[in-house]
């Protein structure tokens, strides 16, 4: 980084909420009837991320203890298993549990090799809260995107293709084998928009955090270099949440004699 | 004639979510070279029943066993390979009839077994079909060539018993006779060594089809029993 960015007064900020009420116009021309929702979204991302920008201020001081800073990753991590379920269609018993068993290990694993190997600790020095939790976040969001798109297909494919899986289990397939078909396209629509999104970063979009990084005055090529790992990290944290997701979901409505619990599978 | 029987139940029971009884205490013996069928009114679980005896559905009462042996989860494909459950609705696979035909070689289970094109082509020839129907989209067959290509599919495993779950019920009175004919000649080729268990609430194909009735009772009718 070349200085600190320039800070924005309070002022600017509500120069770019004006630019709400544009929408705020349209929606009352068309009688959308969003404004309501608009001013509470509006409203929200405000609040919510002073709130947490006063947060994360407290936990980037250098005195804070790293057993704090693990705690509220720990959280942050909870709180994206939980997020994944809430947008699952199809539902078990169980799927909690195993949406936060994925996020955890996924996230953490992930994580941790890249405040090791990718980004070492030589880099970081002794302010890893100020690289841990932005990192965190990030494989979070993507991770429980894959995770519940994952999870939602695997129930869609089963209920939908229940009479081919039973077919095949009548005609003497494992459950592996009558589950196979499912679980494959489960995981690959879990990890669809982050290969997605890799093909078309730079050229389509450029990613928010390179971007953030960019408007407070970041080397490009820092800013790039940056952006690379993240995209491999949210990669490889979406795919393996995303599989520990539906291989924990199959081994739920699959039991060891082989046969498909349907009964457990219910739309929400 | 000592050798135990293929499948055996001993007083099975399976209840639903809300813990009511689909079926209970219902027992059955079916041994090499017989044929039976089950009856009973609509509601009286004769679905639950052959679900339950291919281990489709767990039960949750009795005792079921396999060649005279309780069946381990291990065992569980090979068993459903030697005892094969037929849907009502035919389950086919999207492409040709000859996809589906090959299905049940590309599973553990079939243990090197090839798909046997020859030999399904004489069993379409005996149907009336010709070689091309092997090239017919799934998609493109009727109700009765759909159940006809599921059987075929069946057959192919080489069960010891085949549990058929009222296969004719959607078909018209030739494409039925058609499914009839094929299990009977199945029977044939191997004389007292299959058995096949139908249901069917059709008086006249119960007469031609098995020599052994089971008959449910309708869950209410067993409540009535029990006071």
């Amino acid at each position: 980084m070349i200085d600190g960015p320039a800070d924005l007064s309070y002022l600017n900020i509500l120069a770019a909420a004006c630019l709400i009420l544009a929408n705020g116009l349209i929606s009352l021309a068309l009688q959308l009837k969003l404004e309501r929702r608009l001013a509470i979204a509006s409203l929200r991302t405000i609040v919510q991320l002073l709130a947490i920008g006063y947060v994360l201020a407290w936990f980037f001081r250098p005195q804070t203890p790293w057993l704090t800073v693990a705690l509220l990753m720990l959280l942050m991590s909870l709180i994206a298993g939980i997020a994944a379920v809430r947008r699952v269609e199809w539902r078990y018993a169980g799927i909690w549990l195993n949406s936060i068993v994925a996020v955890l290990a996924s996230s953490w694993l992930v994580t941790t090799v890249a405040l090791t190997v990718v980004i070492p600790p030589a880099i970081w020095t002794n302010n890893i809260a100020q690289y841990a939790i932005p990192l965190m976040g990030m494989i979070l969001g993507n991770t429980l995107t894959g995770i519940s798109l994952g999870i939602d297909r695997l129930g869609e494919e089963l209920a939908g293709k229940r009479d081919r899986v039973e077919m095949l289990l009548t005609l003497g397939a494992t459950r592996w084998e009558a589950a196979r078909d499912a679980v494959r396209q489960a995981v690959r629509t879990g990890m669809i928009p982050i290969i997605n999104s890799m093909m078309v970063v730079g050229i389509v979009s450029l990613p928010g955090m390179m971007t953030g990084q960019l408007l407070s005055g970041a080397d490009p090529l820092i800013a790039v270099k940056y952006q690379i790992v993240i995209m491999f990290l949210i990669a490889a944290g979406t795919a393996l949440g995303t599989m520990i997701a539906v291989s924990l979901s199959y081994l739920r409505l699959f039991n060891r004699r082989h046969q498909f619990q349907h009964e457990k599978l219910s739309r929400r | 004639m000592s050798s135990p029987p293929i499948l055996q139940a001993e007083n099975i029971g399976r209840c639903a979510a809300d813990r009511a009884w689909l079926i209970r205490n219902v027992s059955l013996s079916i041994s090499s070279g017989q044929r039976w069928a089950v009856t009973g009114p609509t509601g009286s679980g004769k679905t639950v029943l052959l679900r339950t005896l291919v281990m489709l559905d767990q039960f949750h009462e009795g005792r079921l066993t396999w060649n005279g042996a309780e069946i381990s989860n291990e065992n569980v494909p090979a068993f459903r390979r030697n005892v094969v459950y037929l849907h009502q609705r035919p389950a086919l696979i999207a492409g040709s009839v000859e996809d589906n035909l090959q299905l049940p070689f590309q599973l553990a289970q079939a243990d090197g077994a090839a798909f046997n094109r020859d030999a399904a082509v004489q069993s379409l020839q005996q149907l009336g079909r010709d070689a091309a129907f092997l090239e017919k989209s799934s998609d493109d067959l009727s109700g009765g060539e759909s159940q006809i290509v599921a059987l075929l599919r069946a057959l192919q495993v080489d069960p010891a018993l085949l549990l058929l779950d009222e296969p004719t019920s959607a078909l018209d009175a030739d494409a039925a006779r058609a499914v009839e004919m094929l299990v009977s000649r199945w029977l044939d080729d191997a004389p007292g060594t299959r058995a096949t268990l139908w249901v069917t609430h059709n008086k006249e194909q119960l007469k031609r089809i098995a020599d052994n009735v089971l008959t449910l009772q309708s869950t209410h009718e067993r409540e009535r029993n029990d006071d």
